[in-house]
């Protein structure tokens, strides 16, 4: 499965992703920029609304209250003018270290709990999440619902893929 | 695509020993026993592993004079490389939306 995860040719350098065990997905990336304004990036709703999910698609952020408790909730809409929404709550937040939350997509079952850690190292920043479902039916199924959106230009990259695998 | 489905191919490719017997096969057909001699395991328990696979759908096995030949089925993988490059773009993007932001909030701090 770690090499099917490599497909991706969008950038110099993209993000990690790996399925550690049956019920996470981790996600790394390394920015160039301090700590403190990544993590601002991740949890100021003016910032992560300019930068989170495909750019074709518009974001709002209906609810982003970013305390221990506090409940978030934004939604994507693509294209076609469908939308997609997510809601969670807040569980910790460690300026500028640490950020715990549960995360819901709605329609789909099954709450995850999200862990996203900043490392600062040289004035670059390294992001960490760890998204932990409760079932790895619930993993598989979120990854699974990716699939509908990409059906159309996904193929181009798959046929690519397939030709190393086969 | 049934969800059951998708499932059947997680599971099968979750274990090392399958995925080191999926990437032998992509190189073409093999025979059991040439898959089990690299494997540290016993032949019963490479059996055990090929059966899973036959289940899921990702290999073929046919019998010829006294050998047990097994050949890739790669239609259950693109199921989930279809999954697997959708959800790495979406990173991706909102990574180097992501960056180009930390950029100028760089360039307006200084």
């Amino acid at each position: 499965m770690h090499e099917v995860m490599k497909a991706s040719q969008s950038t110099a350098k993209p993000a990690s992703i790996t399925t550690p065990n049956d019920t996470e997905i981790r996600i790394e990336r390394t920015f160039e920029a301090p700590r403190d304004v990544v993590f601002r990036a991740y949890t100021d709703p003016q910032l992560l609304s300019q930068w989170m999910g495909p750019r074709e698609y518009k974001m709002t952020i209906e609810q982003m209250d970013v305390h221990p408790g506090g409940r978030w909730h934004f939604t994507h809409i693509d294209t076609d003018g469908t939308e997609y929404g997510f809601h969670g709550e807040f569980r910790e937040i460690v300026r500028p270290e640490r950020i715990v939350q549960t995360w819901n997509f709605e329609g789909m079952p099954g709450e995850s709990l999200q862990t996203a850690l900043f490392h600062e190292h040289n004035g670059r920043t390294t992001v960490t999440s760890i998204v932990k479902f409760e079932r790895k039916e619930h993993r598989d199924g979120m990854l699974a619902s990716n699939m509908e959106s990409g059906l159309n230009e996904g193929y181009d990259r798959l046929d690519e893929l397939l030709r190393t695998v086969h | 695509m049934k969800d059951d489905t998708l499932s059947a191919t997680f599971q099968a490719v979750a274990d090392p020993t399958r995925r080191t017997i999926l990437a032998r096969l992509a190189q073409g057909e093999a025979t059991v026993q040439e898959l089990a001699e690299p494997l540290p395991i016993s032949q019963p328990a490479v059996s055990k592993h090929l059966k899973v696979l036959e289940k899921a759908g990702l290999i073929e096995r046919r019998r010829e004079a006294q050998r047990r030949w097994c050949r890739l089925q790669a239609g259950p993988l693109r199921e989930i490389a279809v999954w697997a490059t959708e959800y790495q773009r979406y990173w991706d993007e909102s990574f180097e939306r992501l960056d180009e932001l930390l950029k100028k909030e760089k360039s307006a701090r200084q």
